[in-house]
């Protein structure tokens, strides 16, 4: 093997196989695994059913964030589906040895969030949570991905799932971004060539001088959003950008146990010569700010751009006019101008304070326009601090925009945050689904920057007019 | 969780000709608030089956008698978005067995076949095959041949074959779950951990 030009997929995948099933999956081991509140408690009961226990409790961790309010979180959560959903998260922990982070926890938070931050998401690491964005952990050059409760199940039981291995995508990015071009335009312009299932069955490696020079909470955007392109995952090469962004973290190795582990991580790239199954290669300057103007995330194009014909896009007719009737929209409008409602700043994509600065460039020294309501949601407990240190809150209060407390939110409207049918809302969160953020709503899926400028101008707004 | 064994299937259809049906739509995110797996069949396709006070859709095809079977047809790319093994309990638990397509997102299809639902991908001509099959007689049968990987549009004789790998074919017809398979592995996941670096 040490011969062969290997991928930095590969190298990963490959280290963690304990068995290999003739005509069946790899019996695949898991480093790292978090849960939540909405996917685990049937797996917990499963365990309980079996009679067996979790096996590795140190290397599971626990946070509550799909189901949490963003408003008065230090009171009863009021809708007793999800207090019971939250408390069986912490009695689970409890009862199991894991380390739980619940509501009113200084480190609660998104889960994607709260995992890299805090230095528990590291190189090399491979990472399953009971939610498909967990192919954001990626960026750091782990193999992470999302599963379902009984692989949440598998996992406490065994630290193991059956995988087959995914075959392997390269999409490379060269060039450099024009103004106003962020990580999520990157992201939403690559699933716009693709289609929503133009990497289903393959694990993604970005690569290229765009994700070379991006940062580390860019990088997390676009591995964020890789399953809305059908992939399992997506992963970047770790380099000095992410060894300094782990450098100090709460959980991250330290002394000797550090110079070892980056001696590891230094291996973690894809070598000369190695194939993948499918590589893409974009030019940076053909990227505008994107938006979405349908009801998948690969129905989005530049902001400029006028709405597709149906002839123009792959795909069925029938299936093309039904999302266009849902958002309202017809073939040839354009997207600059339109009246908006709402707007939506956090989630698991855009919910860091990267995020946060971006909307602030903008919003700064504007106001909030009379006819959007905006919910501005930090990603975890350690942003909301980050935003008000800043003087991020200050520009935002002066501004008209009020902060709300740390979770899932309006991405996926379990909560009170729910956009009401009818109106559209422009919004940094990953999915643009019929009814995902609130029954009868309209999303479109947007950077900071875009969701910044239609905050202050009450309309679909190219941002590189405000900037 | 043990499911029934599959092994063969012979039922009518219910026709979904929809592309890109994603885990948002079979099951929204509001009713995932269950901590046991219950009654998620009465939310499944909930905001394309009910009006906002809770009336049925008409024109849904789960609304309409006509349609009826342990077999869901759905357009290409089923299954696409979140992780929530929900979807397929709803699909499971509204008493659908089989779910056939032209492709399935990857979460969606593992989950599946982890319950007990057998995903069956065949070629985008045969999918309009079965959908044509089932707009001329509503109670057009097909079997679903998990032994021989073959399903078959009974009135006409028309059959493909599809793909599953050996071991899951095998858990499927037997009614195994893969936890079973781990917990007779401890031993060797205990000696893998040891040498982990993490």
């Amino acid at each position: 093997m040490s011969n062969q030009a290997n991928t930095l997929f590969d190298k990963v995948w490959d280290a963690h196989v304990v068995r290999k099933i003739e005509d069946g999956p790899d019996v695949f081991f898991i480093d790292r695994h978090f849960i939540h509140e909405v996917t685990s408690p049937v797996a917990f009961l499963g365990l309980e059913s079996r009679k067996i226990g979790v096996m590795y409790p140190e290397r599971t961790f626990a946070t509550a964030d799909h189901n949490t309010p963003t408003i008065n979180q230090h009171l009863p959560v009021a809708d007793p589906l999800s207090a019971n959903q939250l408390k069986a998260l912490e009695t689970n922990s409890l009862k199991y040895g894991i380390s739980h982070w619940g509501l009113g926890h200084a480190r609660n938070g998104i889960v994607h969030v709260v995992g890299p931050e805090n230095g528990i998401t590291l190189p090399g690491m491979t990472i399953v949570c009971g939610d498909s964005h967990t192919s954001t952990h990626g960026a750091f050059g782990a193999i992470a991905f999302g599963i379902g409760t009984s692989e949440v199940e598998m996992v406490l039981s065994s630290q193991c799932i059956m995988q087959p291995k995914p075959k392997k995508m390269r999409v490379n990015v060269v060039g450099e971004l024009g103004k106003g071009v962020t990580p999520k335009d990157v992201t939403l312009y690559i699933i716009s060539k693709l289609t929503t299932a133009g990497a289903t069955g393959y694990f993604v490696e970005y690569a290229g001088d765009v994700f070379e020079q991006m940062s580390m909470e860019g990088r997390m955007t676009v591995c964020n959003m890789s399953i809305e392109m059908g992939a399992r995952g997506g992963m970047i090469a770790p380099d000095e950008t992410t060894f300094a962004y782990i450098n100090g973290r709460d959980q991250a190795p330290k002394g000797e146990k550090w110079d070892t582990a980056l001696a590891y991580w230094k291996t973690l790239k894809t070598d000369e010569g190695a194939v993948f199954d499918k590589e893409y290669t974009f030019d940076a300057a053909d990227i505008e700010p994107m938006i979405t103007y349908g009801t998948n995330p690969g129905m989005g194009q530049g902001i400029s751009r006028n709405i597709p014909t149906s002839e123009q896009v792959e795909g069925g007719k029938s299936t093309y006019d039904k999302s266009l009737a849902y958002m309202g929209f017809h073939e040839n409008e354009s997207m600059l101008g339109k009246q908006i409602d709402y707007v939506f700043i956090g989630s698991c994509t855009n919910g860091r304070i990267e995020d946060f600065r971006a909307f602030a460039s903008i919003v700064k020294g504007r106001k909030k326009a009379d006819n959007v309501t905006a919910w501005v949601v930090p990603g975890s407990h350690i942003v909301e601090a980050q935003i008000r240190e800043e003087g991020i809150l200050d520009i935002l209060t002066e501004a008209g925009f009020e902060l709300r407390q740390p979770g899932c939110s309006a991405c996926l409207a379990m909560n009170d945050d729910k956009i009401p049918a009818g109106k559209y809302a422009v919004s940094t969160s990953n999915r643009n689904f019929e009814g995902r953020q609130g029954p009868g709503a309209r999303t479109l899926l947007a950077s900071p920057l875009v969701a910044a400028a239609a905050a202050v101008t009450g309309v679909v707004t190219d941002p590189r007019d405000l900037l | 969780m043990a499911y029934d064994k599959f092994t063969l299937l012979r039922s009518t259809a219910v026709p979904l000709p929809i592309e890109n049906v994603d885990t948002d739509q079979i099951i929204p995110a509001r009713f995932l608030k269950a901590t046991k797996r219950e009654g998620f069949g009465d939310n499944l396709f909930r905001d394309w089956r009910y009006n906002g006070d809770n009336t049925p859709k008409a024109d849904f095809v789960l609304n309409n008698p006509i349609y009826k079977g342990k077999i869901l047809v759905g357009g290409h790319n089923f299954g696409s978005g979140s992780s929530r093994e929900h979807a397929a309990w709803a699909i499971y638990d509204y008493g659908f067995r089989c779910v056939v397509s032209s492709f399935f997102a990857d979460i969606f299809k593992g989950n599946s076949l982890n319950i007990g639902i057998l995903p069956v991908q065949v070629s985008p001509e045969f999918l309009d095959q079965i959908f044509q099959a089932i707009e001329a007689d509503p109670d057009a049968e097909f079997e679903v041949n998990l032994e021989k990987q073959k399903i078959t549009i009974v009135s006409t004789g028309e059959s493909e074959s599809f793909d599953i790998n050996g071991y899951k074919k095998h858990n499927m017809m037997n009614g195994f779950d893969d936890i079973d398979y781990l917990q007779a592995m401890k031993v060797e996941i205990k000696q893998f951990e040891a040498e982990r670096i993490y």
